[in-house]
């Protein structure tokens, strides 16, 4: 039988409306319910983890001074707090989120091809919260070990949560890797199989491509994660010696013999760089499109933009064990992954000069997404030349396992990649809601948060220079810190706060719009893309009506010369608008 | 037009924070100036980067910024452009990567010349072994290791009984020479980590790895560990001493070896009962302690820990701060203890002495010191006994008053500041973790109850 496109079958069909309450609200297989489910699960458990913080930097900015802060708990918050932001919170938003809402809208689908798996992965997500959050609350505590689990000590007594914590991190590390597989073989097979006639991929959005290659990333990273916690468990529960080698542990001999600590760590990030680039590919993907949009102008350098992406994507699985530097391995693996790791800056760069030179030229509205956008370009640029130090192999010397680490991970995928966020729920808002968000609230929590932070992770740097090491819970004296970096790291905790209390702002924004605000255009940012040409706003179980959308163009025909308006949408055949330049070809 | 100034401001404050930062590199101690080179270029290449794109994007801010009427240029792409910067992308990158590999060249290669020193890592203590007169270690093993042979050591190992064992976090190094630090833990992932040398390395149980230096300042180094290695990882500390060569032979030929260790004779109890005479009259015959006098218990306190007490007192490394006002008694007396056997035989008389529990002095909430025992039970013991692997000492069933005062020494920086007193500053910042006088007082009325 021949291989007809889902698109082209779209008449037979058929699509069944959710009837009830139940079945539209909560086990929803609809793709932009999921979504906000997903997103809305991420924001509140990245609400736990920014409380976490807030308690870190008390104890670090005025070290004994709470006495609710002991040393377990502290390092319990440093672990919780790293492992929620990173897998829980952005890797659930972008791809759990932004992934379900704008995939099938992007290229022009009625839904994901598999819904119903769909519908799984948000509750499978959900119970993998759920069991991360319990283990705050069994004998112990939650683990203590650092978000990066390192064994022996995770597993062995010394660090807080050795008995239950450890374990439910593990067990909820896979049962999300269960969750998120089902969603990433939904969003790669729907990206290739469910795009509408003429969304060819070299049409397709920004936000799409990677979102797409993240997935991709992901399904490919995520089970070196799993077989390491599976790992793990066995030599917690059953004592088998992969992690473990033979040891002493405070006076008494627990029986390990010949496993090697390092070989997790070759795991943990063959799965941990690529994570980064799981989270940092979607948000250059929207960010692009949040620039094009509100300058008015085509993405500059599309086709190189895409191949960034793809050779970003690839090299992210051999540059791993930079991370690794001082960890003990041999030595000379050293030149291999400082080679590749730089070299990741160059596709890295290209996409910053294309996202500046797209303002070059452009007709730049200032609005909210696009103040987030710009922010994202500053704290990116920030963050990957200070990446350019720690992938130096040489340089992780003096400056591995101290603040300046911290500062550099956290301005490169903590602050840049939540700027986008917001930037992108701002720009999505009425396309999501059917409202408009309030302006004023909007440009004052961009304000307070991109500057705040910058506030915090400038100055830590220089902690790391000064020679702060990371998860310490106090430094005491020291022969040769000045005095001053107390001072410091006072101020630091004051911004953290500040910044911490102020995205308040957004969900009064949130609670304002969605109860008074205005009634907002379908179009309101008069934008290219699909989504924004659905018939109803929001988009309705289905997505298109009667008939799927046709593209004829790229996504980034703005200001095309020779038509009145600034923009021409992808699904305008060429015969009513002259087509922009288009990069598709026939397919 | 806002934007635009802020994001200048922004590059303008980030360079002159840079350079006005007080909080830059700690004066260089060895060989590795080209680490810091390394470091010079990346942030000469990488902030001109900085520089340059953002003012650009600032510019463009303000000159492309919305007007009614205006219209973006259309331009998908310029191959051109894009190619010109690509290549100077990969000319900076060069720019920096060839230094870093070069230096790293350096690093993985340790001279011949190099001698060896070998740091030992534990929860939450070094201690370092030299390879003796015979330029050879002795093998090791995790599973050998005990509160007799706490390296490990395999005594039927001839290269070992020179090993020279320097039971402190404290070691010492020539000034001028290569030294390949030969890294091993005996439990979990630590760090070896001196600011002012400028090179880590973690060590991993189960293998040896390595880092090496040539020290060019004479002077006393920290040593960090910077790997999360339990909830003390950050009282892990130590200290590197940098010796003029003459000086650090004179301090080598000092520490005892392997086989010198291992045939250490035992104090002797009936010598010592002479000796304790002095010791009686304030705490007491038995050793019970006696509060009118501020003489704690001594009898059921290990061996371990009374010895290196005494020899704190002797040393000066305790009872010599002007607030400790009852070490400063003691002190003196420590004194009168001639030499190291003395310390032993007075120690295993002590040893003999009857058990006994002193009365409880101090009443508190004992559920909620419960809670605060959490901390200490990972050194101290759940039962509060003590654990000579942590050099933790036994608290339970000894006079309270006296534990409360020690704890409010310890906060107060009275006891564990001394620079040598590894173990005192240790438990200087684990008694930070309790908060006002009610907190100890429930916490001793806890370990009361044990």
């Amino acid at each position: 039988m021949a291989y007809v496109a889902i698109a082209d079958r779209d008449h037979e069909i058929e699509h069944h409306d959710p009837q009830t309450f139940i079945t539209k609200y909560v086990w929803s297989q609809d793709h932009k319910v999921i979504a906000i489910q997903y997103g809305g699960t991420a924001i509140l458990v990245g609400l736990i983890a920014l409380g976490l913080s807030a308690m870190m930097r008390l104890q670090l900015g005025f070290p004994d001074t709470f006495s609710f802060i002991t040393p377990e708990n502290y390092y319990q918050f440093i672990t919780m707090h790293g492992m929620i932001m990173v897998i829980y919170l952005l890797t659930a938003l972008f791809l759990g989120g932004f992934g379900n809402y704008l995939i099938p809208l992007m290229v022009g689908s009625r839904d994901m091809v598999f819904p119903y798996m769909n519908m799984l992965s948000y509750w499978v997500y959900l119970l993998s919260v759920l069991i991360l959050i319990a283990s705050f609350f069994v004998p112990g505590g939650a683990t203590g070990a650092g978000w990066t689990l390192y064994p022996p000590q995770a597993i062995m007594p010394g660090t807080p949560g050795v008995d239950w914590g450890i374990v439910l991190m593990l067990v909820s590390l896979a049962v999300f890797i269960v969750a998120f597989t089902m969603g990433g073989l939904n969003y790669v097979t729907t990206v290739l199989q469910a795009r509408c006639r003429g969304m060819t991929l070299m049409r397709m959005p920004l936000s799409v491509w990677g979102i797409f290659i993240a997935t991709i990333l992901g399904l490919l990273a995520f089970p070196a994660l799993l077989v390491s916690a599976i790992m793990m468990l066995l030599d917690k529960g059953v004592h088998t010696s992969f992690f473990m080698p033979a040891i002493s542990s405070m006076g008494a001999n627990p029986g390990y013999t010949g496993g090697s600590p390092i070989l997790f760590q070759h795991l943990f990030w063959f799965f941990g760089h690529p994570e980064v680039y799981i989270v940092a590919l979607p948000a250059f993907g929207i960010v692009s499109d949040l620039l094009s949009t509100h300058a008015r102008k085509n993405i500059f350098g599309y086709r190189m933009m895409v191949w960034a992406i793809i050779a970003i994507g690839g090299l992210s699985f051999i540059v791993w064990a930079h991370h690794m530097y001082v960890s003990g391995m041999n030595p000379y693996f050293g030149f291999f992954f400082a080679t590749t790791t730089l070299i990741i800056a160059v596709p890295t760069a290209i996409k910053v000069y294309n996202w500046v030179l797209t303002l070059w030229e452009g007709n730049i509205h200032l609005r909210v997404p696009m103040l987030f956008a710009i922010g994202f370009i500053f704290t990116f640029i920030h963050g990957g030349l200070t990446g350019l130090f720690l992938g130096n192999v040489t340089i992780d010397l003096p400056l591995s396992d101290t603040y300046f680490v911290v500062a550099h991970f956290h301005m490169v995928m903590g602050v840049s990649p939540i700027l986008v966020v917001f930037g992108a729920i701002y720009h999505w808002w009425p396309k999501i809601t059917g409202k408009m968000y309030n302006e004023t609230l909007g440009r004052w929590h961009f304000w307070m948060t991109f500057l705040g932070t910058y506030a915090i992770y400038l100055p830590m740097h220089y902690l790391g220079f000064a020679g702060v090491p990371r998860r310490y819970f106090a430094m005491g004296n020291t022969d040769f810190l000045p005095d001053s970096a107390q001072d410091l790291n006072a101020a630091i905790t004051i911004s953290a706060l500040f910044v911490a209390a102020t995205q308040i702002l957004f969900f009064i924004n949130v609670i304002w719009s969605l109860r008074k605000g205005p009634k907002a255009d379908s179009n309101p940012w008069h934008a290219t893309s699909l989504e924004w040409q659905t018939p109803d706003t929001p988009p309705k179980h289905g997505n298109w009506g009667h008939h799927l959308p046709e593209c004829h163009r790229w996504a980034y025909d703005y200001s095309v010369p020779g038509y009145a308006d600034d923009y021409i949408p992808q699904n305008v055949p060429a015969s009513v608008a002259p087509a922009g330049r288009d990069h598709g070809g026939a397919h | 037009m806002a934007f635009a100034v802020v994001l200048i401001l922004l590059v303008v404050g980030s360079l002159l924070f840079h350079l006005l930062s007080p909080w830059t590199f700690t004066p260089l101690a060895s060989n590795w100036s080209m680490v810091d080179v390394t470091v010079d270029i990346t942030l000469y290449v990488t902030g001109l980067v900085f520089v340059a794109v953002n003012l650009f994007m600032a510019y463009c801010v303000i000159k492309f910024r919305y007007k009614k009427g205006a219209r973006a240029t259309y331009e998908p792409e310029n191959k051109k452009l894009e190619s010109w910067l690509t290549l100077l992308t990969a000319i900076g990158v060069a720019a920096m990567l060839t230094p870093g590999l070069f230096v790293w060249g350096q690093f993985v290669n340790v001279p011949e010349e190099a001698h060896v020193v070998e740091a030992v890592g534990q929860q939450w203590h070094w201690t370092f072994r030299y390879p003796g007169a015979d330029n050879k270690f002795g093998e090791v093993d995790a599973e050998r290791i005990s509160a007799d042979n706490p390296f490990g050591m395999d005594p039927d190992d001839p290269n070992g009984q020179d090993d020279i064992l320097v039971y402190s976090p404290e070691a010492h190094i020539p000034l001028g020479k290569p030294v390949k630090f030969l890294l091993r833990s005996k439990d979990v992932l630590h760090d070896f980590a001196v600011a002012q040398f400028r090179v880590k390395m973690d060590l991993v149980p189960g293998m040896n790895t390595f880092l090496w230096l040539t020290p060019t300042e004479p002077g006393r180094f920290e040593i960090l560990c910077e790997e999360l290695c339990g909830i003390a990882h950050h009282t892990m500390r130590g200290a590197i001493i940098v010796d003029e060569p003459a000086a650090y032979d004179t301090w080598l030929a000092k520490q005892s070896t392997w086989a010198m260790n291992s045939t250490m004779v035992a104090g002797n109890a009936a010598v010592g009962a002479a000796q304790y005479a002095v010791c009686a009259a304030c705490h007491g015959q038995q050793g019970e302690g006696l509060q009118a006098l501020n003489a704690p218990k001594l009898a059921g306190q290990s061996a371990w820990y009374l010895k290196r007490q005494l020899q704190n007192y002797k040393s000066g490394v305790r009872g010599a701060h002007q607030d400790d006002t009852y070490g400063k008694q003691m002190a003196p007396m420590a004194a009168t203890l001639a030499n190291e056997a003395a310390i032993d035989n007075v120690i295993a008389h002590i040893q003999t002495l009857p058990e006994q529990t002193p009365p409880a002095t101090i009443e508190g909430d004992v559920a909620n010191g419960a809670k605060e025992f959490a901390v200490c039970a990972y050194c101290h013991g759940e039962d509060g006994m003590g654990n000579q692997a942590l050099n933790a000492p036994r608290m339970v069933g000894m006079t309270d008053w006296y534990l409360k005062r020690q704890l409010e020494n310890f906060q107060q920086d009275i006891r564990g500041q001394h620079p040598t007193d590894f173990y005192g500053f240790q438990m200087g910042l684990m008694s930070r973790t309790l908060y006002g006088e009610q907190e100890l007082n429930d916490l001793i009325a806890y370990i009361n109850t044990l």
